[in-house]
């Protein structure tokens, strides 16, 4: 196994971690804000940690700017997706 | 048991499980998301069959359009009465429906266990051909060379969708536009998203369309990906979909099959007959077709998604 390999392997396995609390944040938290922000940290750190994880695995310099392109796209598409349902809630809810 | 077959055992289970909850959601909005959950898990299987081509349809049509299908419908009826007793089905119904459902699966399951092994394919013949059509990925040569007919009569099918859609405007709003209307003044993590986001889309969208000649890919995949920028641009209210009765709109509608029809006519002319290619530009010619039915495929989806045509136009017809 070399420094790569337990390299990807700490990464990924870290990522993972992430993305399990993130999940048991989804079940635990009271109320939807608070779930929406154990998602979105589990989907910023997480596939963060499960990308960096995986660049040392890829298929040259192509293959590793698809990955982080991934990243990118799923980070934009997270942060909107929880910027539109938080708003909603604003809506539904006025604050007090 | 190695450590890919017990994922490999996990996702079958997970997906079975999200399947069983999504019949069993009592909820509309409840069982469309679990309805999406359950395409993306499947288009996971689908890569662990090393079936690429599948797994990128099934999670762009399968779980991603027909997801927002299902999604927009259930919040159309959400604001609507509850069903009244009288239109529920009565138990003898649901049980003659459940009876058939079972019975269909059963018979599947049963094919599919009791299938000789190795089973019947084609795929030796598919393989042995390949190089007649100058394509690399026998699944763009299955859809667009072997079975050409089928993939040009689902195209016709994808219109006959639309005009079904279209059917259902009242008679003072056809002719109009559908969806939502564009907001006056753009703000917000939405239209940012919406407005950031086509660019990359669209180039993504041409890629896996021309890598479908030789990798997985292909026009449906590439279509619908091209399908969803146009489908974030109208539901962030960026812009207007263009009126039903767009002349250039029902070209492009049409464009993927007719030019799939036309040059299979030519068929008759120039090779072995009906939707066969000439020796030697069989390659040029799917790709030429291909394009054609991008632009249906990206102009077809979108509007099942919005709807029929919804404003009553001003002023006397």
């Amino acid at each position: 196994m070399s420094a790569a390999d337990v390299f990807t392997v700490v990464a990924v396995s870290a990522g993972a971690f992430f993305f399990l609390a993130g999940s048991v944040g989804l079940l635990r938290f009271p109320d939807s804000l608070t779930r929406l922000h154990a998602l979105t940290k589990a989907d910023n750190l997480g596939l963060g940690l499960v990308v960096l994880g995986l660049l040392p695995q890829a298929s040259g310099l192509l293959g590793g700017l698809k990955l982080l392109g991934v990243w990118v796209l799923v980070q934009l598409s997270s942060a909107t997706a929880a910027q539109v349902i938080a708003q909603a809630l604003g809506r539904r809810r006025p604050p007090p | 048991m190695t450590v890919i077959e017990i994922l490999d055992i996990g996702l079958a289970v997970l997906v079975l499980g999200v399947a069983a909850w999504t019949i069993a959601a009592r909820e509309l909005f409840a069982a469309a998301v679990g309805y999406v959950a359950y395409g993306l898990l499947l288009s996971l299987v689908w890569v662990r069959l090393f079936a690429l081509d599948v797994a990128l349809t099934e999670a762009a049509i399968g779980s991603g359009v027909t997801g927002v299908l299902l999604i927009t419908a259930a919040m159309r009826l959400r604001g609507t009465d509850p069903p009244q007793a009288s239109e529920q089905l009565r138990p003898m119904v649901r049980v003659a429906a459940a009876t058939l459902c079972i019975a269909i699966a059963g018979v599947l399951a049963a094919g599919v266990l009791m299938m000789a092994d190795p089973g019947p394919t084609l795929a030796p013949d598919v393989a042995r051909h390949l190089g007649e059509t100058g394509l690399g990925n026998p699944v763009t040569a299955v859809l667009m060379a072997f079975r050409a007919f089928d993939t040009m009569l689902e195209k016709v099918v994808l219109i006959l969708a639309v005009i079904g859609v279209w059917s259902l405007a009242a008679d003072d709003a056809w002719g109009s536009v559908a969806g939502p209307r564009p907001l006056a003044h753009h703000q917000g993590p939405l239209t940012f998203f919406a407005q950031l986001l086509p660019p990359v889309g669209i180039v993504v969208a041409v890629h896996i369309a021309w890598v479908g000649a030789n990798e997985p890919g292909g026009a449906f995949q590439g279509g619908a990906l091209l399908a969803a920028m146009a489908m974030i641009v109208l539901m962030a209210r960026v812009v207007q979909a263009p009126a039903v009765d767009r002349r250039w709109l029902r070209v492009v509608l049409v464009a993927g099959p007719a030019m799939f029809l036309l040059i299979g006519m030519i068929g008759f002319a120039v090779a072995a007959g009906f939707l066969a290619y000439p020796d030697g530009i069989a390659k040029p010619l799917i790709l030429f077709i291909e394009a054609f039915m991008v632009l249906s495929i990206a102009a077809v989806l979108p509007l099942l998604v919005i709807g029929p045509p919804n404003r009553p136009q001003a002023g006397p017809p």
